[in-house]
C-alpha cells in the first residue's frame, strides 16, 4: 500500500479541521441562544449584552489584545487537561495547579529578585512548572496506586491550593508596605515577562503556543505518543505489552499540572506583578471545558480557547455594563458543555 | 476544656448536617450506578433558592421545601444528559456544577447581605438542660434532628422495599435488572430526583440553617467532599452518618481553635476537611472496590 499523495492528505486534514470547527461553532451558537433566554428572564437585554461583549473584545485592537491576554492562561490550562486526557485521566485540578505554580514562581521572584532577567525568568518558569507539576503528581501517584480517583483528588486539592495561597499572602509573604492589602511585595522589573509593544500581551502566549505544538508533536510523532494512544485505547492490552502504565499516569499528571502551573507563573509575572488572592477567575475550570470542547485536538484547543477568552472577557464587561455578577459566564460555559454532551450519544 | 468539647461537638453536628444530606443524595445516586459530581451545583441552587424564599416569605419551612424542589428540578438537567443522552457522567456533573455556580450567583446577587431569621432552634425540653453535653446535642434546628432518621429511612427504602431492590439491582447490573422486568432509565431518573431533593435540602441547611446568609460559592467544595464521603462510607448508611459528623468536626475545629486563640492560621486549619478526605480515601482505597455498586460510572446502553 502506498501513502496517499500530499494533496489528498491535506484535503483530508482540511476536511477534518472543518468538521472540528463546525463541532465547536454549532454548539456555541446554540448555547448563545439559550444564554440569551437566561438573560431575558432576568430582565437584561441579551442583544445589548452580546453587542457589548463582542464590540469590546473583537471590535478594537485594544479589545483584541485583551482577549489574547485572557487566552494565554486558558491555552495552558487546556493543554494541562488534554495531556492526561490522552490516557483518559480526568484532571479537574488545573485551578489548584495554577495557584501552586504561581506560589512557586512568586517564591523565586521574591528570593532571587537581584538576578538579571535572562536568568530569573527561566528560573521562575521552571519553578512554576515544578510547583504545578508536583501538585498534579500527588493525584497521579494516588491514582497509579489505585487508591483515589484523580477526578476527586484533583477537585479536592483545588481548595487546598487556594487556601495555601491565601495563607502566604495574608501571612508570611504579606507586603509590609501594603498596609492592609493581602498581597506580596511587588516583583523586581527583572521578574516581569516581556510584553508586546504597548499591550498586555506577553511572552506567556508564546509559551502556550509552544506547549500546544509540542503536545501535537509528541502525541503524533513519538514513541511516547504511540504508547499513550495504546494506553488510551486499551490499558490492559498496553500493560500486557510491557508499557509502564503506572509511570505514564504519574508522568502525564506531572506534565499536565506543570502546564497549569506555568499559567499561574505567567499571571503573577506578566499581569499582576505580585501574588494576590484574585489570581484567576476560574481559568483552571475553563481550561477543562476547552479541552473537552476540542476533544483534545491541538488546533481545536486554540480555537476553543479563543472563543472562551471572549466569553471570559465578556464576563468582566457584563459585570460593568449590566451589573451582573462576573460568575454569570459560568452559565454560558455550562450551557455550551451541556449542548456538546447532549448531542453526542454514547460513551466517549 | 468542657467548653471546647461542647463547642466542638455542637459545631460538628451543625456542620455535619448539610454534609450528611448531600452524602445521602450522592449515595442513592451511586447506588443506582451514577456518580454525580454536579451535587456541588445542586447544593448551591438549593442554598440560593432556600435563602431567597426565606427572605421573601419569612418561612423557613417554605424555604426548605422550595430548595428541595429546585434541587430536584436542577438535577434533572444532569439526569437527562446522563440517562437519556448517555453522556459522560463525570463531565456532565462538572457542567452542572459550573451551571449551579453561575445560576446561584445570578439569582443571589440582589440578596447578598439580606437578613433572615433562619431555621428556628428547637431545644428539646428536659434533654437540653442535661448537664455536660445537653446543650450541645439537643439545641439545634429541625433539619439537624431529622438528618439521622432520614439516613435510616433511606436505608430502609433501599434494603426493605421493592423499589429499593430494583434501584440497587440497576446499580449493580442494569442489563440483568432490565431482563427481570425493571426499567433502568425510569429508576435512575427517580434516584436522581431523590438525590436532587437531598442536595437541595443540604444547600438550604447551609444558607438558611447554618450561615443565615448567602455568599457566592458558599458550599466551598462540600459537594465534592460528599462524593468522597460516599466512597468512605462504602455505600453504607452508618458509616455515612459517622463520616459526615467526623468531617463536620474537622470544619468546626477551625472555629474552635480561633476562639481559643491558637496561633495557627485559619487558612491552614480550613484545609483540614479536604486533606482529611484525601487521606481517608487513600487509606480506604484498597478495600473499597468490592463494596462499590457493580455498574457504577458505566452507562446503560440498552440491551442490544
Amino acid at each position: 500500500m502506498t501513502a496517499p499523495p500530499e494533496s489528498a492528505r491535506l484535503a483530508i486534514a482540511w476536511r477534518a479541521g472543518r468538521a472540528r470547527l463546525a463541532s465547536v461553532a454549532a454548539p456555541a451558537g446554540l448555547a448563545l441562544v439559550v444564554f440569551a433566554g437566561v438573560l431575558l428572564a432576568f430582565g437584561k437585554n441579551p442583544i445589548k449584552a452580546y453587542v457589548d461583549i463582542f464590540s469590546s473584545t473583537l471590535g478594537s485592537p485594544y479589545g483584541f489584545s485583551e482577549t489574547l491576554v485572557k487566552m494565554t492562561p486558558l491555552v495552558l490550562t487546556a493543554v494541562a487537561v488534554a495531556v492526561p486526557a490522552k490516557i483518559w485521566l480526568i484532571n479537574v485540578g488545573g485551578e489548584g495547579q495554577l495557584y501552586i505554580g504561581a506560589i512557586f514562581a512568586t517564591w523565586g521572584a521574591l528570593t532571587f529578585g537581584h538576578l538579571p532577567g535572562w536568568l530569573l525568568l527561566p528560573l521562575m518558569v521552571a519553578l512554576g512548572f515544578l510547583g504545578g507539576g508536583l501538585w498534579g503528581l500527588v493525584s497521579g501517584l494516588l491514582r497509579a496506586k489505585g487508591w483515589v480517583s484523580e477526578t476527586i483528588s484533583t477537585l479536592l486539592m483545588n481548595y487546598v491550593a487556594i487556601l495555601l495561597l491565601n495563607y502566604v499572602v495574608f501571612g508570611p509573604w504579606k507586603d509590609p508596605e501594603g498596609v492592609n492589602y493581602p498581597q506580596t511585595a511587588e516583583f523586581a522589573p527583572a521578574a516581569m515577562l516581556p510584553v508586546l509593544g504597548q499591550s498586555r500581551v506577553h511572552l506567556g502566549l508564546a509559551l502556550g503556543l509552544v506547549a500546544v505544538g509540542l503536545f501535537a508533536f509528541f502525541v503524533s510523532r513519538t514513541r511516547w505518543g504511540l504508547e499513550m494512544r495504546a494506553i488510551g485505547g486499551n490499558a490492559d492490552a498496553a500493560r500486557r505489552n510491557g508499557i509502564p502504565v503506572g509511570r505514564y499516569v504519574v508522568g502525564l499528571m506531572f506534565i499536565g499540572g506543570g502546564l497549569a502551573g506555568l499559567a499561574g507563573m505567567c499571571e503573577v509575572s506578566a499581569i499582576q506583578g505580585r501574588l494576590r488572592p484574585s489570581l484567576s477567575p476560574g481559568y483552571g475550570y475553563t481550561g477543562f471545558l476547552i479541552s473537552w470542547m476540542a476533544g483534545g485536538h491541538p488546533l481545536g484547543i486554540l480555537g476553543a480557547a479563543f472563543l472562551l477568552a471572549v466569553v471570559t472577557a465578556g464576563g468582566d464587561i457584563l459585570q460593568m455594563t449590566q451589573a451582573l455578577p462576573g460568575s454569570v459566564v459560568n452559565i454560558l460555559m455550562a450551557v455550551i458543555l451541556f449542548v456538546i454532551l447532549g448531542r453526542r450519544t454514547g460513551e466517549r | 476544656m468542657l467548653g471546647l468539647a461542647r463547642g466542638l461537638l455542637s459545631g460538628a453536628i451543625v456542620s455535619g448536617t448539610p454534609l450528611l444530606y448531600a452524602t445521602l443524595g450522592e449515595l442513592i445516586s451511586e447506588r443506582a450506578g451514577i456518580v454525580n459530581l454536579g451535587l456541588e451545583g445542586v447544593m448551591l441552587v438549593g442554598a440560593v433558592v432556600g435563602f431567597i424564599t426565606c427572605v421573601s416569605t419569612g418561612s423557613a419551612t417554605l424555604a426548605v421545601t422550595a430548595a428541595a424542589l429546585a434541587g430536584a428540578l436542577f438535577n434533572m438537567i444532569f439526569a437527562f444528559l446522563v440517562i437519556s443522552r448517555r453522556a459522560n457522567p463525570l463531565a456532565s456533573g462538572l457542567a452542572l456544577m459550573f451551571c449551579g455556580v453561575g445560576l446561584s450567583a445570578l439569582l443571589g446577587a440582589p440578596y447578598i447581605g439580606s437578613q433572615i431569621g433562619g431555621l428556628p432552634e428547637i431545644s428539646i425540653p428536659g434533654l437540653a438542660d442535661l448537664p455536660l453535653l445537653g446543650p450541645a446535642l439537643f439545641a439545634h434546628d429541625a433539619l439537624v434532628y431529622l438528618a439521622a432518621p432520614v439516613a435510616t429511612l433511606l436505608w430502609w427504602v433501599l434494603f426493605f422495599t421493592r423499589w429499593g431492590l430494583s434501584l440497587r439491582a440497576v446499580g449493580e447490573n442494569p442489563v440483568a435488572a432490565f431482563a427481570a422486568g425493571r426499567n433502568p432509565h425510569r429508576i435512575q431518573y427517580q434516584a436522581l430526583v431523590v438525590a436532587g431533593i437531598l442536595g437541595g435540602i443540604a444547600g438550604a441547611h447551609l444558607s438558611v440553617g447554618v450561615a443565615k446568609a448567602w455568599a457566592e460559592w458558599m458550599t466551598a467544595g462540600r459537594g465534592f467532599i460528599a462524593v468522597a464521603l460516599v466512597i468512605f462510607s462504602k455505600w453504607h448508611r452508618l458509616r455515612a452518618i459517622a463520616g459526615a459528623f467526623l468531617f463536620g468536626g474537622a470544619i468546626s475545629l477551625q472555629l474552635q481553635m480561633q476562639a481559643l486563640g491558637v496561633p495557627i492560621s485559619a487558612f491552614l486549619l480550613d484545609m483540614l476537611p479536604y486533606v482529611l478526605s484525601l487521606v481517608v480515601l487513600a487509606i480506604w482505597g484498597g478495600a473499597r472496590r468490592h463494596a462499590a455498586p457493580g455498574s457504577l460510572g458505566r452507562v446503560f446502553q440498552g440491551t442490544e
